[in-house]
């Protein structure tokens, strides 16, 4: 495969399970910056793409390069490692830890099992934690348990763990799922902060989300791409009114 | 409140000191030499327990194999024990003099290559801790790299348990078999059966146990055990942080293994022998009974479990010889049903708010010049949710 300046190149990705190709021959290009939302009917393949990016699931065939490097070969911490953060729909975050802890474990230094030992939280550390803290808005929730967060502070809080890493590309697996309208409107405004200095890929159903937040929109279907352009584009596509947004 | 905060700051290292007292001071003043030689017996165990908080605890990795790595280590230094005790001198009646007893029994004419390096005692100290090491270091990369855990991993555990005693029994000749390596008398001429002796193996295995826990408290405060406890509630959302959490696992996993070895050394020194019953499935699930009883979280605990259910074992056993394994049967029944985190639970959920309630009762009466305070503010929750430190579950 050539060289691109994409951040992210998929080239004639395809991952079948037990016949049924989840993604069929797909192709996606995501610029520098971009924020690139995925929408998509349910079973389009949409979270087994940003597993098959993160290495969650391993391609059938197929080349994801991030910044010309080849990720398929790569074990998770290394894609992981290489800039590339994901977040799951659910919120996955450490519940018996502080927020503190959660963000501070999520610090990239000693990653390694020595490294761990020796990792000391310095001033840097907790400036940085301090900081992330605030852009999700739960500096004042440092010392709480994050079990005892609520269900949006908990999708902050796993944002908050991944900006911990600067990543230059996040993926998102609908970050607003189960958010009240303020959660929803908090965590756009968080979402277009965060976008500064690097590419994202989000998944959402919610469509007034998409429209507030999409410079560019690709819709999935069958583990093919139906449809990619802006919003209006796509919403006006007979197609994608079709198979996913209804007449 | 500061000075509370000081005080259950103290306090999480008070619980290491006060087990300290007892097992320094306390027993060694207050029982004769037989009784402080089963208690050092007892501590062997305790290494064990400390190990298993370590790797099911904190790594949430159950083994119920642990009694391989105890048995290695104890087999490495019965090893040297059994050459020092095989001189030529003592041995001349054998047909091949100069080699272990057993072997001779067994046809066998010289020392076999792999017993050499454990004719040297710094050599057989680097193999109680390095032979166990790269055995786990060899399971656990193998299992943890291919995601292979939990159940199926505690399963695996027991089957290397079954396959070790297998082998040693099997091939008598070379490990002593079913009898183990037995008649130990000396350490580079120092007679280890005599009183003076065991009063000092008995404080050599109360310090180095007092260290290991020292050593697991410092990795449980570190970034590690912050990771081990992230990877008990979501492995995956570690992993995608950027660890290979494998490598975490094999870590504790190895690190339960030298500790359980030094056990095993430190047993065979205090009892004389080591034979494969220390090595099976069977004494594997009680070491892991120990750290149950003692709470799975609490290092300290896991002390306390080892030497309360082996006093149970030695106490029922003289007291009521046909009843000894119902009663200890009851008294792991009883523990989990009633105390399900173990002696450690009991002391967080019962003993220490009491505490914290008798401090702040005379507190208030110590200072009436403020009888306006009402009741101070309810301090037993504080310790486990309000401190600023970042509090792995704390020690009892």
């Amino acid at each position: 495969m050539s060289n691109t300046d994409f951040v992210l190149a998929v080239e004639d990705l395809t991952v079948s399970f037990d016949g049924f190709k989840a993604i069929d021959s797909l192709n996606l290009y995501v610029d520098k910056n971009e924020l690139r939302v995925i929408i998509g009917p349910n079973g389009a393949g949409k979270t087994t793409l940003l597993d098959l990016i993160c290495g969650k699931t391993k391609a059938s065939k197929g080349s994801i390069k991030f910044k010309n490097e080849e990720l398929t070969k790569l074990p998770e911490y290394g894609i992981v490692r290489k800039g590339v953060g994901r977040k799951f729909q659910t919120p996955s975050i450490y519940e018996n830890l502080s927020v503190f802890q959660n963000l501070e474990v999520s610090f990239p230094r000693g990653r390694g099992v020595f490294g761990a030992l020796k990792f000391k939280c310095n001033a840097e550390v907790r400036e940085r934690v301090q900081k992330v803290a605030e852009e999700i808005g739960l500096a004042d929730k440092l010392q709480t348990e994050a079990g005892l967060l609520s269900h949006g502070q908990k999708q902050w809080l796993e944002i908050g763990m991944l900006l911990m890493q600067d990543p230059e590309l996040l993926m998102l697996d609908e970050p607003i799922a189960g958010m009240s309208v303020r959660e929803r409107e908090l965590t756009a405004e968080l979402l277009q902060r965060i976008c500064q200095n690097r590419s994202m890929i989000v998944i959402e159903h919610d469509m007034e989300f998409v429209k507030r937040i999409a410079s560019k929109v690709t819709v999935m279907h069958q583990g093919k791409i139906l449809a990619e352009g802006s919003m209006d584009k796509v919403q006006s596509d007979p197609k994608v009114i079709d198979v996913y947004l209804g007449h | 409140m500061d000075s509370l905060k000081a005080l259950i700051k103290r306090y999480q290292l008070g619980s290491l000191l006060l087990l300290t007292l007892l097992l320094v001071v306390v027993l060694p003043l207050t029982l004769d030499i037989f009784r402080l030689n089963l208690v050092g017996k007892y501590l062997c165990y305790a290494f064990v327990a400390v190990g298993l908080v370590m790797v099911w605890g904190y790594g949430g990795v159950l083994s119920l194999g642990q009694g391989v790595f105890f048995g290695l280590g104890g087999y490495a230094m019965a090893m040297f024990l059994k050459l020092e005790a095989s001189d030529p001198e003592s041995t001349k009646i054998q047909s091949t003099p100069g080699i272990p007893d057993f072997m001779d029994w067994n046809q066998i004419t010289s020392l076999p290559a792999f017993w050499v390096p454990f004719k040297s005692l710094p050599l057989a100290l680097l193999a109680v801790v390095l032979v166990p090491m790269a055995l786990a270091w060899l399971i656990s990369f193998a299992m943890f790299k291919r995601r292979v855990g939990g159940v199926y991993f505690a399963i695996i555990t027991q089957a290397v348990a079954l396959i070790c005693t297998v082998l040693i029994i099997g091939q008598q000749g070379y490990t002593g078999g079913v009898n183990g390596m037995t008649d130990l008398k000396t350490m580079l001429g120092w007679d280890t059966r005599t009183d003076s002796a065991k009063y000092i193996l008995y404080f050599l295995s109360a310090g180095l146990l007092i260290a290991s826990i020292l050593l697991c408290m410092w990795i449980q405060k570190s970034k590690l055990g912050t990771l081990l406890l992230a990877m008990r509630d979501k492995e995956d959302r570690v992993r995608f942080s950027g660890y290979d959490v494998a490598m975490f696992k094999v870590f504790v996993f190895c690190l339960a293994a030298a500790l359980s070895a030094i056990g095993g050394a430190m047993f065979t020194l205090q009892v004389g022998f080591m034979s494969p019953s220390f090595v099976g499935i069977v004494p594997s699930i009680e070491m892991v009974i120990f750290a149950a009883v003692g709470g799975r979280m609490s290092l300290v605990g896991a002390v306390y479990g080892a030497l309360l259910v082996n006093f149970g074992k030695t106490y029922f056993s003289e007291t009521a010889p046909d009843l000894w394994l119902f009663l200890m049967a009851a008294l792991f029944i009883g523990v989990v049903l009633a105390f399900p985190n173990g002696l450690a639970g009991l002391y967080e959920s019962h003993i220490k708010p009491w505490i914290a309630r008798r401090l702040a009762a005379r507190k208030a009466g110590a200072t009436p010049r403020t009888p306006a305070a009402p009741t101070p503010p309810a301090p037993p929750a504080s310790p486990m949710s309000g401190s600023a430190p970042p509090a792995a579950p704390a020690q009892a």
